[in-house]
C-alpha cells in the first residue's frame, strides 16, 4: 500500500505542481492517474520513488515513510517505465533489461539469463536481445522498457505514459498485454496517462486530476462512469457526449445501442456471471 | 629524395621523439579535462568563469610558456617534460569546453530514466553520461590531437627534439628536402593519430550507426507488420 498524506510539491520557480494531496493506493491493484498535461501526474509518480521530494507532507510504502529510505536503494526496488521507453541507447536490449539486477549485484551471466526469460514474458523474440534500442520499433522499445521495469521483480511498478508515443494499434496491443501481465504478476501498478479510455481500460482505481494535483474524483471506472461527481469529471470522461452516452434504439430486427451521434455501438445482452478478476 | 633515403633512421628517430611528446600530452589533456569539464557543466554558476579562464590559456604565446614552465616545474630547459606540460595546458584549454558541451549533449530523458531505475550519481556518470558524451568528446579530442601534433614542433626552437627539429636543422644547413620532410611527416603523424582516434571511437561506441536510419525505418515497418501483431 502506498499512502500520500497531505503532500504538496512546490518547485523552486514557484510552481505548485501538487497541493495537499491525500490518497491511498491499494497493493496488487492498478491505480491510474489521469488528467490533462500539467496536472501534476508525473510529479506525483516521481514522488513515490523519490525522484522528486515533496515540499511538505509524507509518502509511505507499506507503512514506511519514504523520506527515511535511501533514494537509490528505493528506486532499485521499484520498477519505472517511461514514455519513449527511456532505454539506454548505448546498452543492447539484453543489457537494458538486466540493468537493475546488475546494479543490485546479480552476476552478469545470471542477470542476462533472467533477462532473456523476461523478453519472453513481454512477448519479444529473443533474437532481439543483441540489438540496440535504435534498431527496434517504438512498440518493441516500450516492451523492453516494461521488461526492464520488471527485472528486479519489484512489488511496485510506476508507469509514466508508457504507451503515449506509439501508434494506436500498437498501443491497444500493449494495453492488452499489460492487462495480461498484471493478471499473472500481481504488482502494485501506478499508471499515468492523459487518455481517459486507457485509464478506464487499465485501472482498478482511477484518479481524475485537475491542475495542481487536485483530485476531481477517485473510484473504479464503473463508479466514475455511473456517477461523475461534477461537471469537470463529466466533461473529462465524455459522459454527456460521444461514444460513452449510449441509448437504446429499437430496430425492426431487435434493440441496439447507439452513441450520441446515432451510430450503432453494440447490442444489449443478458449480464454474464461476474468475472473472477 | 636522396636526403630522405640517406636519413631514414634520423626521420624515424624524430618521429618517435615527436610521438613521445604529443601522445602523452593528448592523453593528459583528455583525462584532466573530464573533472574540470564536469564541474563547468554541473554547476551553472561556474560554467562562464571556468570556461572563459581556461580558454584564455590558449592565448598564452607558446615560446615564452615553454621557457617559463621549467622554472615552475623545475625541469631542465631542454627536457621534453616541459613541452608535455605546456601542450597539455593548451589541450586542456580546448578540451574543457568540449567536455562541458559533450556532457550537455546527453539526452536529459535518458539521464532521468537512468536515475529512476537506480543508478547512483557516480555510476550514472561513468556508465551513462560519459559514454553518451562520447561522440562530442571524440570530436573535441580530434581537434586537440591535430593542434598538439602541430604545436609540438615549436619545441625545436628551444632545442627539444621532434619533427620540428627537421625544419630548424634544414633552415640552418639550407637543406630544403629536410624542411619538407619535417612538414610532410608532421602532417602524416597528425593524420595517423586522427585515424587511430576515429577507430578507437568506433570500437568504444558500437551503438553509433549500429544501423542506418533507412534500415531502421525498414526494420520498424517490418516489425510492425509481422513481429508486433503476432507477438
Ligand atoms: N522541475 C520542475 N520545475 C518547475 N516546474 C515543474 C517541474 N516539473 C514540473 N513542473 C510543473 O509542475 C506542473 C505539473 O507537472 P507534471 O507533474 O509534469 O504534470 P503532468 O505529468 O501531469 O503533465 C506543471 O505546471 C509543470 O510545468
Ligand atoms: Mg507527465
Amino acid at each position: 500500500m502506498i499512502e500520500f498524506r497531505s503532500v504538496t510539491k512546490k518547485f523552486p520557480d514557484g510552481t505548485v505542481a501538487v497541493r495537499d494531496f491525500d490518497l491511498v493506493i491499494p497493493s496488487r491493484k492498478t491505480t491510474v492517474f489521469v488528467g490533462s498535461s500539467g496536472s501534476g501526474k508525473t510529479t506525483l509518480l516521481r514522488m513515490i520513488n523519490r525522484m522528486v521530494d515533496p515540499t511538505s507532507g509524507s509518502i509511505s510504502i507499506d507503512g514506511e515513510d519514504t523520506s527515511t529510505l535511501e533514494p537509490v536503494a528505493l528506486r532499485r526496488r521499484i520498477g519505472y517505465v517511461m514514455q519513449n521507453s527511456g532505454l539506454l541507447p548505448h546498452f543492447k536490449v539484453i543489457e537494458n533489461v538486466a540493468t537493475v539486477p546488475i546494479l543490485n549485484g546479480v552476476p552478469r551471466r545470471r542477470a542476462h539469463q533472467e533477462a532473456l526469460t523476461l523478453l519472453d514474458t513481454v512477448g519479444l523474440d529473443r533474437s532481439l536481445a543483441d540489438r540496440y534500442p535504435s534498431q527496434l520499433s517504438g512498440g518493441q522499445q516500450q516492451r523492453v522498457g516494461v521488461a526492464r521495469g520488471l527485472a528486479a521483480d519489484p512489488n511496485i511498478l510506476l508507469m509514466d505514459e508508457p504507451f503515449g508515443a506509439v501508434d494506436p494499434i500498437v498501443r491497444a496491443e500493449l494495453q492488452v498485454e499489460l492487462i495480461r501481465l498484471q493478471r499473472d504478476l500481481d504488482k502494485t501498478v501506478v499508471f499515468v496517462t492523459h487518455d481517459i479510455d486507457e485509464a478506464f481500460l487499465l485501472g482498478d482505481q482511477v484518479v481524475i486530476l485537475e491542475t495542481g494535483g487536485l483530485i476531481a474524483q477517485v473510484g473504479s471506472p464503473s463508479e466514475i462512469m455511473a456517477a461523475p461527481t461534477n461537471e469537470f469529471v463529466a466533461n473529462f470522461i465524455g459522459a454527456e457526449r460521444g461514444k460513452r452516452a449510449l441509448s437504446i434504439r429499437s430496430t425492426g430486427s431487435g434493440d441496439i445501442l447507439v452513441d450520441s451521434s446515432g451510430r450503432a455501438a453494440g447490442i444489449l445482452v443478458a449480464p454474464t456471471a461476474p468475472d473472477a478478476e | 629524395m636522396n636526403w630522405v633515403a640517406n636519413n631514414l633512421p634520423l626521420i624515424l628517430q624524430r618521429t618517435g621523439d615527436h610521438l613521445a611528446i604529443a601522445v602523452p600530452a593528448i592523453i593528459l589533456s583528455f583525462v584532466i579535462s573530464i573533472p574540470i569539464g564536469w564541474v563547468a557543466h554541473h554547476y551553472r554558476w561556474s560554467r562562464g568563469t571556468v570556461l572563459t579562464s581556461i580558454g584564455l590559456l590558449y592565448a598564452i604565446p607558446s615560446l615564452p610558456l615553454f621557457i617559463v614552465i621549467p622554472l615552475i616545474v623545475g625541469t631542465g630547459l631542454r627536457s621534453p617534460v616541459n613541452l608535455v606540460v605546456g601542450l597539455t595546458l593548451y589541450g586542456i584549454a580546448l578540451m574543457v569546453r568540449s567536455t562541458a558541451d559533450a556532457l550537455g549533449s546527453v539526452d536529459s530523458n535518458v539521464e532521468q530514466s537512468a536515475s529512476a531505475v537506480g543508478f547512483s550519481a557516480w555510476q550514472r556518470f561513468w556508465r551513462v553520461d560519459l559514454p553518451l558524451a562520447g561522440p562530442v568528446l571524440l570530436a573535441g579530442i580530434r581537434v586537440v590531437s591535430v593542434s598538439t601534433v602541430s604545436l609540438t614542433t615549436v619545441g625545436a626552437v628551444i632545442g627539444i627534439s621532434s619533427l620540428g627539429s627537421l625544419f630548424t636543422d634544414g633552415f640552418q644547413r639550407n637543406i630544403t628536402a629536410e624542411i619538407y620532410t619535417g612538414i610532410v611527416m608532421t602532417i602524416l603523424v597528425a593524420l595517423v593519430l586522427d585515424l587511430i582516434l576515429v577507430m578507437i571511437g568506433r570500437a568504444l561506441m558500437p551503438w553509433i550507426g549500429a544501423v542506418s536510419p533507412r534500415r531502421a525505418a525498414r526494420n520498424a515497418r517490418a516489425a510492425r507488420r509481422s513481429g508486433e501483431v503476432t507477438a
